[in-house]
C-alpha cells in the first residue's frame, strides 16, 4: 500500500522537512560496496597521513599510536589510499566472497 | 491613531515595510513595482532604515536570496510583477516548502506575450498552486495594512505571504493613507525568532532530497500547515481591529442582504463595481458585490455564507485560462458551489486585461447579462468581454 | 598587496585539525575526486561555516532524506542560484549582526560548493552578480567537466574532444567540439578580492588557498579540478594521479590572482609531461587522434605560456614583499 512505503508519519517531520541530525550520514554503511579493501604494513608507515587526508569518505582515522586505520564501515574500496601512499605501505587485496 | 496623509500608495507601502524593520530587502526593479524598491533604497541609504539591501541581478536571484536570508533568520522582502514573478517561479514551491516567512509584495501586471506593463491578474494567477499565502488589496490602505498583516502572519505560520496591488491602478495613485504608528507596529510585530535557522551553533540540513517514502509525507505536512494558516489570517485581522478599528475580512461584501445577483470580483476594480452596485440598487435591482480579499488558502465556508441566497453570480476574472473551464476565479468558484449545496448561475466575464478600462456602465451591462442568465443558460463557459470584433 | 594574503604563513599537514566537517556513509562513487576536495574545504574552514550548494552530484550524495553527511548549516535551494542564495545569507548576518541580534565578534564562514554545471552554464549569472555586489563568501566551483550527476552530459566545462553522452564521440563529430570555457579569466575580471586555482594532489596549496579566501573580506573564488572516475572512465585510485598529471601538463595550471591585479603562479611547470600521458587513463579522449592530441598539447602550452606572461607583468609588487620579508 502506498502508506506502508512512508518513511515516517508527516507528523513526525520537522517543517521543512529539515534533517536536525548534523552528519547522520555516519549510520549509513557504505563498506559493502567494495570489492578490494586496504591493507596496511605498519612497518612501512611512516604516519605522513596523506592517506586519511586523501580518502574521499574520510574512512581512515587516526589511532593513539598516531597510525592512520581504515575503518572498514565506510570504505568503498577505491584504492587511492594505495595509489598515493609514498611508502608502498598499503596494499588493496581482494575481499573474500 | 495616526495621521492620515496623501502619500503614493508605493511609497506608503515602502514605508509600511520599513516600519516593519525588515533584516534584508532583495529586490529586481520592473514596472510597475518600481516605486516601491525604488523608496526603500532611498530609506536605506539615507540611514532611516536599517536593513541590507541587495540589488540583485534579477527576480529568479531576489527570491533565492530572499530564501537565504530568512533561512539564515532575516525579515525579509521582496516585490516584483509579471515576467519577473514567471522568472522566479522555479523558487516560490522552494520558499513554501522551506517554511519561509518571506513576504512578497505583487504589483499586478500582465504577462507576455504580448508584452505590456498594464494591470491584470495574469501573473498572480499562475501560482495558485505553489504554496503561497495570497491576499488582495483593493485601495491604498489596504494594501499598507496587508503589509502589516503580512508580516505578522508569515512569521506566525511560517510561510510566505504574496500581498497583491493593482499595478498602476492602485501602486501609483496618490490616497489619503493612515500609517500606523511605530509603536502600534512593534506591538503587532514582535522580532523575528526562529527554532530552525542556518546558524553554526545548531546546525541543520536543509534541502535533502524528497526521496519517493518521504516526499507524500512532505507534501501533507505542508498542506496541513497550510490549511491552518486560515485561523492564523483571520485572527492576525482581528488584533489589527483592535489596534486600528479597521476591519478586515477573507470575503468583503457589499448590500448582499437580500441579493439575487452577486459580482465576484478582485482587486481595486471591485470599487468601480461597487459604483454599479449602487446604481443599481437605485433602480431597485437587487445586487450586490462579494470580495475576495484572501485567496490563499481559500476561504471557502467564508465564500459559500457571503454568497447568500442570490440566483446567479457573475465572475469578473482578469486573466485567461485558455480553454478551460473559466478563468482562474470562476474555474475555483465553480468548485467551490460545486461541493456545497448552493446552485446559483454562475457566469463568467473575463475583462480588464491589461489596463483596459472597465468602467460603472460596463459592469452595469455584466449585471444585466447575469440577470437574464438567470432564465437563459450561457452558451460559453466564460467570455472575454470587451473586444472589439 | 592586501595584508591578510601578503602576511599568510601557509599551514603545513601537521597543523590540521583532526576533525571532518563532513561525514563519512555519503553516496559519492567509489574514488570521487570531486567530493574530496569538498571534505578538505570542510577541514580547512572548520565549524563555523554555513555551507550552500547548488543541485548536483555533491548535493545528492549528501543528502538522501533521512540522512545528511553536513555536520555544518547547510542549505540546497535549486541549481543554479546557490551564489545568490550566499548573498542573503550574508546579507542577513550583516544585517542580524548590526542589529545586535548576531554577536558581532563572531566569524560565520559562508561557502558555496557548486559544480562547473552551475557555474559555468546555468549560474554563470548568479556567480557574475554575487561576485560584482562584493558579498563576503567563498565560492568553490568543483569542476568535473561534465553535468554528472544526470548521466555525464557536457558542460561549457568540458574540454575539446572530451566524449560525453551529449557530446559524444560519433564517427562524424568527434567529442565536444568547443574548447573549455576559459572560467578563471571571467571570475578575475570581477576584480574580486580572491581567485585560485587548485587540484586535489597539490592538497596542502589547495587547503591554505581556502584559508585564504576565509581571511580576505569580499567574494573569493577557487576553482578546484575534481576527477570523476565514474563520468571519465578513469579508475577510482587513479584520481590522485590525474589530479597531478592535470598540472604536470599544463592543462590546469595552480596560479593565484589577486583583486584582479597581481597575477602568482603557485608551480612553474618548465618541463611538462606530455598530455598523452594524461589522456590515456580516461576513456572519455579513447577515440583521440594524434592530430587532436597534438592540438590539445599545443592549446595547453599556449595557455600556459600566457599565463606565465601575465604572472611576469602583474606580479605583485616587489617593494612590499621585501618590507615584509625584512620584517619577518
Amino acid at each position: 500500500m502506498p502508506k506502508d512505503q512512508g518513511l515516517m508519519s508527516w507528523k513526525e517531520l520537522a517543517p521543512g522537512m529539515y534533517i536536525l541530525e548534523p552528519g547522520n550520514s555516519a549510520k549509513f554503511k557504505t563498506g559493502d560496496w567494495r570489492s578490494h579493501r586496504p591493507v596496511l604494513d605498519k612497518e612501512k608507515c611512516i604516519k605522513c597521513g596523506q592517506c586519511y587526508l586523501l580518502c574521499p569518505e574520510p574512512a581512515y582515522e587516526p589511532n593513539e599510536e598516531g597510525y592512520f586505520i581504515c575503518n572498514l564501515y565506510y570504505c568503498k574500496g577505491c584504492g587511492i589510499c594505495a595509489a598515493i601512499c609514498p611508502k608502498g605501505a598499503i596494499t588493496m587485496v581482494l575481499e573474500e566472497a | 491613531m495616526g495621521k492620515r496623509v496623501a502619500k503614493e500608495v508605493s511609497i506608503a507601502v515602502a514605508d509600511a515595510v520599513a516600519q516593519c524593520r525588515v533584516d534584508v530587502i532583495s529586490a529586481y526593479p520592473i514596472t510597475p513595482q518600481t516605486h516601491i524598491v525604488e523608496h526603500l533604497a532611498e530609506l536605506v541609504n539615507n540611514g532611516e532604515l536599517d536593513a541590507e539591501y541587495i540589488p540583485v541581478e534579477s527576480e529568479h536571484a531576489a527570491m533565492s536570496a530572499c530564501i537565504g536570508a530568512a533561512a539564515a533568520g532575516a525579515r525579509t522582502f521582496t516585490s516584483t510583477s509579471a515576467q519577473g514573478l514567471l522568472f522566479m517561479y522555479e523558487n516560490l514551491p522552494i520558499a513554501s516548502a522551506f517554511r519561509l516567512p518571506i513576504v512578497m509584495v505583487i504589483a499586478n501586471r500582465s504577462i507576455s506575450a504580448p508584452i505590456s506593463i498594464w494591470n491584470d491578474h495574469s501573473d498572480v494567477m499562475t501560482t495558485r498552486d505553489l504554496g503561497w499565502i495570497q491576499t488582495f488589496a483593493e485601495n491604498g490602505q489596504e494594501a499598507v495594512d496587508l503589509i502589516y498583516h503580512a508580516y505578522r502572519v508569515a512569521e506566525k505560520c511560517l510561510l510566505p505571504v504574496a500581498v497583491n496591488l493593482d499595478g498602476f491602478i492602485v501602486t501609483h495613485v496618490v490616497e489619503p493613507i493612515e500609517m500606523l504608528d511605530q509603536e502600534l507596529v512593534d506591538k503587532y510585530l514582535p522580532p523575528l525568532k526562529m527554532k530552525y535557522k542556518l546558524h553554526p551553533k545548531k546546525p541543520i540540513t536543509m534541502g535533502a532530497i524528497g526521496v519517493p517514502e518521504i516526499y507524500t509525507e512532505a507534501k501533507k505536512a505542508l498542506d496541513e500547515a497550510f490549511k491552518a494558516s486560515y485561523r492564523v489570517v483571520v485572527q492576525a485581522w482581528k488584533e489589527f481591529e483592535k489596534l486600528t478599528g479597521r476591519r478586515y475580512q477573507p470575503v468583503e461584501t457589499y448590500r448582499m442582504d437580500d441579493a439575487e445577483v452577486a459580482m465576484v470580483i478582485m482587486g481595486s476594480l471591485a470599487e468601480t463595481a461597487s459604483n454599479a452596485v449602487d446604481e443599481l440598487r437605485k433602480k431597485g435591482k437587487k445586487v450586490g458585490l462579494v470580495r475576495f480579499r484572501l485567496w490563499r488558502p481559500f476561504p471557502m465556508q467564508d465564500f459559500i455564507k457571503a454568497i447568500g441566497k442570490v440566483k446567479a453570480l457573475c465572475v469578473v476574472d482578469r486573466a485567461v485560462s485558455h480553454a478551460s473551464t473559466g478563468g482562474p476565479v470562476g474555474i475555483e468558484v465553480r468548485s467551490a458551489l460545486y461541493q456545497s449545496n448552493k446552485r446559483p448561475r454562475v457566469v463568467n466575464f473575463i475583462a480588464g486585461l491589461s489596463g483596459r478600462d472597465v468602467t460603472k456602465d460596463d459592469f452595469i451591462e455584466l449585471f444585466e447579462r447575469t440577470f437574464e442568465a438567470i432564465s437563459k443558460k450561457p452558451k460559453f463557459s466564460y467570455e472575454i468581454y470587451g473586444v472589439k470584433e | 598587496m592586501r595584508p591578510e594574503l601578503a602576511e599568510f604563513k601557509p599551514l603545513s599537514i601537521k597543523d590540521l585539525p583532526k576533525e571532518d566537517w563532513f561525514a563519512p556513509g555519503h553516496r559519492a562513487c567509489q574514488g570521487c575526486g570531486t567530493v574530496l576536495p569538498l571534505k578538505l574545504a570542510l577541514k580547512a574552514l572548520g565549524p563555523n561555516t554555513i555551507a550552500v550548494s547548488s543541485t548536483g552530484c555533491m548535493e545528492i550524495i549528501s543528502s538522501p532524506f533521512p540522512y545528511s553527511s553536513w555536520k555544518v548549516p547547510w542549505i540546497h535551494v535549486a541549481f543554479e542560484n546557490a551564489a545568490s542564495v550566499a548573498s542573503g545569507i550574508d546579507a542577513a548576518i550583516k544585517a542580524l549582526k548590526r542589529k545586535g541580534k548576531l554577536p558581532k565578534k563572531e566569524k560565520i564562514n559562508i561557502v558555496v560548493f557548486a559544480g562547473d554545471g552551475a557555474t559555468f552554464d546555468i549560474g554563470l549569472q548568479f556567480v557574475s552578480g554575487a561576485l560584482e555586489r562584493g558579498h563576503n563568501f567563498i565560492y568553490i566551483c568543483l569542476d568535473n567537466e561534465a553535468y554528472m550527476n544526470t548521466g555525464v552530459q557536457r558542460s561549457g566545462g568540458t574540454p575539446k574532444f572530451a566524449h560525453t553522452t551529449t557530446s559524444p564521440a560519433g564517427k562524424v563529430i568527434h567529442g565536444n567540439v568547443t574548447w573549455k570555457k576559459n572560467l578563471p579569466g571571467i571570475i578575475v575580471a570581477h576584480n574580486i578580492p580572491y581567485f585560485a586555482t587548485a587540484s586535489p594532489a597539490f592538497y596542502m596549496d589547495y587547503i591554505n588557498k581556502v584559508k585564504k579566501a576565509s581571511l580576505v573580506e569580499g567574494p573569493a573564488f577557487i576553482h578546484v579540478y575534481s576527477p570523476c572516475p565514474t563520468g571519465w572512465g578513469s579508475k577510482s585510485e587513479d584520481t590522485i594521479l590525474l589530479s597531478r598529471l592535470v598540472v604536470e601538463t599544463r592543462l590546469f595550471p595552480l596560479f593565484e590572482v589577486i583583486d584582479g591585479k597581481y597575477y602568482i603562479l603557485n608551480r612553474k611547470v618548465d618541463k611538462p609531461k606530455p598530455v598523452e600521458e594524461y589522456l590515456k587513463l580516461q576513456r572519455r579522449y579513447r577515440h583521440l587522434t594524434q592530430e587532436e592530441i597534438e592540438l590539445i598539447q599545443q592549446k595547453a602550452n599556449e595557455e600556459y605560456e600566457r599565463l606565465v606572461k601575465l604572472c611576469e607583468v602583474f606580479a605583485p609588487p616587489k617593494e612590499e614583499t621585501k618590507e615584509k620579508a625584512k620584517e619577518g
